[in-house]
């Protein structure tokens, strides 16, 4: 009996997290045009999707900044994460604060200082702010993702590497890196899916010039129900998914081996 | 000497120079026009006032900030209630199961809220499969208004915040050994007595940490007030996105949003010293 209950909690809890999302994908697949009546199986508004050159660029664009930010946030990340597991240096306690802050402070914060950064410095909204914005709140999880790792990893092999003459760089580059790079995939993936799940701090910087399918959505979904955003919606939830579970599937299978 | 390679002050100075750039500049900005006045042509103009944080005390405002915070706070409180007793049984699982059903909170986590907002939407609205299910049962003859109202944000707030609070409920369930509830009962505490002796007193950072992680992210969704609510239940990152997209009142936004990070730096705070006080226990211990 007690049994039942627990499992049955557990479930109600599950169908609750995944019903939105699962009555999300099935409408995508609708053949009705009423967004509310079921009319059979269809792949009729991930057709029109398709033909929609408008919606076909800003998913490329989305891509392109998602790719672009994870990348740099994952060389920025990692170096950071070295710097913070190495050296020695003065402010680092400042500099760990730093990143708390930008983990911590509400997404809209963060977006409104970007924003006043980008009109006083004077740069143009559009790519190059969007970039900017989504590798500093990327920046963290990576930092995160790759010091664990980092802790995990016996520094007598980095010592070796200094007794036999290497220099700091040739050392990070050929012993240090290939050991990390599980997590530096998986900090990858992780700034991907950031990049590609926001809206809070898109919405700001954003220019006229480059639009992205998160804040597509937004001002779509804002004016009602279309069955075109279903498929959208879950064109988008599947990429994230993909992502997310690569980098789980990184995380664990390569997890460090502490000897 | 190893100090001064190359490729270390390289390494430095771009963290840094990112750090500096990026964040702790950026902030400052906001924080110096927050005392500035608004200028139509140049968004600001350099002269210092307090208008922005008097007008931050204007009934209306003060309304819609009280407002904000009690949906954030009915938010963390269901997600607490529903939570807590779910990462109990979850952290009670087989160790084969264990990743899995994890995994399964962490995806909702990770994916577009957005879209789940917007799924929500789709589930609760006049025509929406909710409705569809209690009239097919007969538990109501007309189909409900639940969209454009304060329970439809607490709902969505609810729903993409849920697996905020179950992930630190879940690592302090973790941590709880089995044999210090065994104890107390050995020691004649009845399960309720157990419970509030033990379990609660040591789950208490994990309850803090997850209804911090719910409250703060809440008052900022502007995009699910917008989505769900209509425009009578606004969040606070309503009024801060309509003064800097909209109104143009950038010295007010700034002052609102200092408002918000000054509530959060006030709570992590309350939080660092709660769970400073529960360790001070065990640190005695350990010196014992």
């Amino acid at each position: 009996m007690l049994n039942w209950l627990k499992y049955g909690y557990l479930s109600l809890v599950y169908l609750l997290l995944y019903l939105p999302i699962g009555v999300l994908l099935l409408y995508s697949f609708n053949a009705s045009k009423n967004p509310y009546r079921w009319g059979g199986f269809s792949w009729h508004w991930y057709e029109r999707l398709w033909q929609n050159t408008a919606l076909i660029d800003a998913a490329a664009n989305t891509l392109l900044l998602a790719i672009s930010a994870a990348t740099l946030s994952t060389l920025i990340g990692t170096l950071t994460a070295i710097a913070l597991q190495r050296y020695r240096f003065r402010g680092k306690r400042f500099l760990n604060g730093m990143l708390f802050v930008v983990m911590m402070s509400p997404d809209i914060v963060l977006a409104i200082s970007l924003l006043a950064l980008f009109i006083l410095v004077g740069v143009q909204l559009g790519f190059l702010s969007l970039l900017l914005a989504h590798v500093t709140f990327c920046l963290p999880f990576v930092v995160i993702t790759v010091y664990a790792r980092l802790s995990g990893f016996t520094p007598q092999i980095l010592e070796a590497a200094r007794d036999l003459g290497a220099s700091e760089f040739r050392m990070v580059r050929t012993v240090l890196l290939p050991v990390i790079s599980p997590a530096l995939l998986a900090g990858w993936l992780l700034g991907f899916t950031l990049s590609l799940d926001d809206v809070v701090v898109s919405m700001f910087v954003t220019g006229p010039t480059f639009e992205i399918l998160p804040l597509r959505i937004y001002s779509m979904v804002r004016l009602g129900i279309k069955p075109e955003v279903n498929a959208l919606a879950s064109v988008l939830l599947l990429l994230s998914l993909a992502a997310l579970v690569g980098s789980q599937y990184l995380l664990t299978r390569n997890a460090p081996h502490t000897p | 000497m190893r100090g001064r390679e190359p490729f270390r002050i390289a390494v430095l100075l771009l963290i840094w120079g990112w750090i500096v750039l990026f964040v702790l500049l950026p902030n400052l900005l906001v924080v110096a026009t927050s005392f500035l006045t608004r200028d139509d042509s140049r968004f600001i103009s350099w002269q210092l006032t307090l208008d922005n944080y008097l007008r931050l005390v204007d009934p209306d405002y003060l309304g819609v900030f009280g407002h904000s915070f009690y949906m954030a706070l009915v938010t963390t409180l269901l997600c607490l209630l529903v939570g807590y007793p779910f990462a109990y049984l979850l952290s009670r699982l087989r160790p084969s199961l264990k990743p899995y059903l994890l995994f399964l909170v962490i995806v909702p986590f990770w994916t577009n809220s957005l879209v789940r907002t917007y799924a929500m939407k789709l589930l609760i609205s006049v025509n929406g499969l909710l409705n569809k299910l209690l009239l097919t049962l007969g538990w109501i003859d007309t189909p409900l208004r639940m969209l454009y109202s304060e329970g439809a944000v607490i709902a969505g707030l609810f729903y993409i915040l849920l697996p905020f609070m179950i992930l630190p409920l879940y690592a302090v369930f973790e941590q709880l050994r089995p044999e210090l509830l065994e104890a107390s009962r050995d020691l004649g505490a009845g399960r309720w007595r157990s419970f509030t002796r033990v379990v609660l007193p040591l789950t208490l950072p994990g309850i803090i940490a997850g209804s911090l992680l719910v409250l703060l992210p809440a008052v900022g969704m502007f995009y699910v007030a917008d989505v769900l609510g209509g425009a009578k239940n606004l969040l606070i990152g309503n009024v801060i996105k309509s003064q800097f997209l909209d109104a143009r009142d950038w010295p007010f936004g700034a002052a609102a949003s200092l408002l918000l990070t000054v509530a959060m730096a006030v709570l992590l705070y309350a939080y660092y010293l709660s769970v400073n006080m529960i360790r001070r226990p065990d640190n005695d211990a350990e010196l014992a």
